[in-house]
């Protein structure tokens, strides 16, 4: 039979050490308002643990794929007054990671980026990256102009996001009919794994302006943002 | 059985599953000084190691999409990449199947952990109502339970004393007040849903969840990183393994076995429990300990399904199951979900929305005196969301394929974010002869252990209540000068729930008056055999639309000081 084992949860860690100074600290009622600065540790350490690459070698990719991928990805979230672009942010990375770890994914890639490539050399003549912006651009809103659901018959209705729960979510499929189509599928994924990249990068989380995965002693409200939201609704000021 | 090594060590109580239901057990009768032995299917959890709490997707070199991009195949994890560290389970385990009939439709969540699924669970914590014991006497459906909410009150008010639950006082039937910490506050957009509900005549308060916002036996207040799904290093919401199993184990009466999943229990010649047969998953041979008294926390189902593979001459369908009920009577909550976009909340400014994991309010039942007029006898309470969300891989898929691409793309998401609103319905099943468990003939897993068979039916009484969801959350929706975007979860694509996925599964060793239609008597012991009692979801009668833990905690509660009493006067 099994020995009764010591909780691992006794064992001491710097972690631990530390968390247990952000609860004391978050107990002592009265104590001044700790912001953040202890949770800021906690995201430190994370960080630290994280795998550092350095400067990026693809690991599928050849390099005109790689650079093709850079390309799309700063026309899909260019940079603007705000904030960087998609590269800036490391998307060609994540699909260059995840497509490198998967051969059903790196086929849809190579795959995609083939077919883009003899597309642009059947009207331009050129291979994608040498094409003009303006060439660019107009392939890419072909795509998405075809791959539209709400002009794709038997497609759903654009639905956001899906559940905050559960997984599943992007068994999304359109029906387009058009010889198109295996570039409206192929834009979608990298759409789709773009701006996952982007959003989920500081420089997005920036961008969108989200302000948690914070430790707070007290969680507030700010009254005029209340005031603000209500005057804006239906139902007028407080 | 020659392989078979026998203990000789005797063991006084012995609890098979540490969740909701066999935390408690452990922690009320190790504070009396019971001994007790806990046995534990999955792992030990080391939250420090285990919990993703504070990580952000780019800390994670795949974002939470998973190795290779998982979840874009639909090979994700349940609830997602960082939750999945306090999950430890899914809708699958490897090696550990469940068959479903023909034509039914049933998905059975398990967490594999100590603690189980308090680890990552809702933490909505909800008393039923004083009319929830007696359903049958209201509308002749499903049956009443022996016991009446003046029974369990003292009970929910020892366990949300000790828990800690959030909440204030509103004297509303369908939500019967408790025992309460402060609740946060609501945040911006909740308010407006406020307005809205209020305008339809739906009340709307401050939600009831197991989070501490004052300190409380040692554990510190919540720190608002909105993140309790991925379980809490502070301790500062409820889980079994931390806020009672870890402190019952410095009693020195608390004795975990982990990775040991029970096969059989075992009788004597009388028919009383004397022990359990599990599988030390480790070394995979069989072990097998005596003890005094066994109570079955398994979660509702894997506890019929221990029942039903106790066969013994004197129990030939099982464990305490001469009514032949044990597996009956399954029921899971029905749920609906709706998303709507609000052009009112577009390019507010910005703030932090994490607050306490989820919505800070919530609006109950409102319609109690209505059932007869409604088309359908029970009712729901609606949860909501909304809010600036962490950004997470496939939140804005949606926005991609609305908006192509380039600047455009980036300044609708700026937009759109946070001005969604979501709703979800969470209602009350009656039970019905179609949805039941019973033991798959053919199949094991790979312990060797018979596997279950579900069997599951929607009835009418459920399809219009999802229906009247549907129009209420629209009409909140439409109220708040919002539009519908859609259903929020694929498992509600049909219009409903798919069954077991609300992840409220219980009734299937249900409680009683007569040994002749239930399993336990209302303070869950056996009508058959006195020294095994079943603490968890199984023994509920109904399944309001209350979420089942904080009930599962209180009538196991009860359950322990009867034991104790019990096994004082020397009847067990």
């Amino acid at each position: 039979m099994s020995s009764v084992p010591e909780p691992e949860i006794r064992r001491p860690l710097t972690r631990r050490q530390m968390l247990e100074r952000i609860a004391l600290a978050l107990t002592a009622t009265g104590a001044a308002p700790f912001e953040f600065a202890w949770g800021e540790q906690v995201h430190r350490e994370a960080r630290e643990e994280k795998q550092e690459t350095g400067a990026y070698r693809p690991k599928l990719f050849k390099p005109h794929e790689y650079r093709t991928i850079q390309r799309l990805a700063e026309l899909i979230i260019p940079a603007d007054e705000r904030s960087g672009s998609a590269v800036d942010a490391g998307a060609p990375e994540f699909i260059d990671l995840l497509c490198s770890q998967n051969p059903e994914l790196a086929d849809i890639y190579t795959g995609g980026l083939l077919w883009l490539e003899a597309r642009m050399r059947q009207q331009h003549g050129v291979p994608f990256l040498e094409a003009t912006e303006e060439q660019q651009v107009s392939l890419l809103d072909r795509l998405v102009e075809e791959g539209d659901p709400e002009k794709v018959e038997g497609a759903r209705a654009t639905r956001y996001g899906a559940s905050e729960d559960y997984q599943g979510f992007s068994n999304y499929r359109l029906q387009p009919v058009s010889d198109l189509a295996p570039g409206v599928r192929f834009f979608e994924w990298l759409r789709k794994m773009t701006v996952d990249a982007f959003y989920t990068s500081p420089i997005g989380i920036e961008d969108v302006g989200y302000q948690g995965n914070k430790a707070v002693s007290r969680y507030e409200v700010p009254e005029s943002i209340i005031q603000e939201a209500l005057r804006r609704s239906p139902f007028g000021g407080a | 059985m020659a392989h078979i090594k026998r203990t000789p060590e005797q063991h006084e109580v012995v609890v098979i599953g540490s969740g909701a239901g066999g935390g408690t057990v452990a922690h009320v009768l190790t504070r009396m000084g019971i001994r007790v032995t806990l046995l534990e299917a999955g792992p030990m959890l080391n939250p420090l190691a285990d919990f993703k709490e504070h990580v952000w997707p780019h800390e994670v070199n795949h974002r939470g999409a998973e190795e290779g991009g998982g979840v874009y195949f639909g090979r994700g994890e349940a609830f997602g990449h960082f939750n999945a560290s306090a999950v430890k389970g899914g809708w699958t385990l490897e090696g550990e199947p469940y068959t479903v009939a023909k034509g039914s439709d049933f998905l059975w969540f398990r967490s594999r952990v100590v603690g189980g699924r308090t680890n990552h669970y809702g933490r909505i914590s909800l008393r039923f109502s004083d009319y929830d014991f007696h359903p049958y006497d209201r509308d002749g459906l499903g049956a009443n339970w022996p016991i009446s909410y003046e029974d369990i009150a003292p009970y929910y008010d020892k366990a949300e004393s000790f828990i800690g639950i959030t909440g204030t006082r509103e004297g509303i039937r369908s939500a019967p007040d408790g025992v309460f910490q402060p609740p946060p506050p609501p945040k911006a957009h909740e308010l407006v849903i406020r307005k809205a509900s209020h305008k339809l005549g739906i009340p709307c308060i401050a939600m009831r969840r197991a989070v501490i916002t004052r300190p409380l036996n040692g554990r510190p207040a919540c720190h608002y990183c909105g993140q309790c799904g991925r379980g809490c290093i502070t301790a500062s919401n409820y889980s079994s393994s931390q806020v009672q199993i870890f402190p019952a184990l410095e009693t020195g009466k608390l004795k975990i076995i982990h990775s040991a999943m029970a096969r059989e229990i075992l009788t004597d010649s009388r028919g009383r429990a004397s022990g359990v047969v599990y599988v030390d998953k480790q070394s995979r041979t069989e072990k097998r300990i005596a003890c005094r008294v066994v109570v079955v926390a398994a979660s509702a189902c894997e506890s019929a399904r221990l029942l039903l593979n106790s066969r013994s001459g004197l129990f030939p369908n099982g464990l305490a199951n001469g009514s032949g009920t044990v597996g009956r009577f399954l029921m899971d909550t029905v749920g609906l979900g709706m998303a709507g976009y609000v052009p009112g909340l577009e390019n507010l400014p910005r703030y932090n929305t994490d607050g306490m994991s989820g919505a800070h309010l919530y609006m109950p039942w409102w319609r109690w005196e209505d059932h007869d007029r409604l088309g359908f006898p029970r009712g729901y309470h609606i949860e909501i969301g909304g809010g600036y969300n962490m950004p997470r891989v496939g939140d804005f898929h949606g926005a991609a394929r609305r908006h192509g691409y380039g600047l455009n793309l980036k300044r609708q998401v700026r937009k759109e974010y946070g001005a969604f609103v979501r709703f979800a319905g969470r209602g009350e099943m009656i039970p019905n002869n179609l949805s039941y468990c019973e033991i798959d003939p053919e199949v094991v897993d790979r312990w060797g252990i018979p596997v279950l068979r579900f069997h599951f039916k929607w009835s009418d009484y459920e399809w219009k209540q999802a229906r009247h969801m549907e129009k209420t959350f629209a009409d909140l929706i439409e109220s708040m000068g919002g539009k519908v975007i859609g259903l929020t979860s694929h498992f509600d694509r049909h219009g409903i729930s798919v069954p077991g996925t609300i992840i409220h599964e219980v009734g299937t060793v249900r409680m009683g008056d007569s040994p002749k239609n239930s399993v336990l008597n209302g303070f869950c012991q056996a009508h058959e055999v006195k020294n095994l009692l079943v603490c968890d979801g199984g023994s509920f009668v109904s399944n309001p639309d209350k979420n089942p833990t904080l009930t599962i905690n209180a009538l196991a509660w009860r359950a322990s000081d009867y034991l104790a009493e019990e096994m004082r006067k020397g009847n067990v």
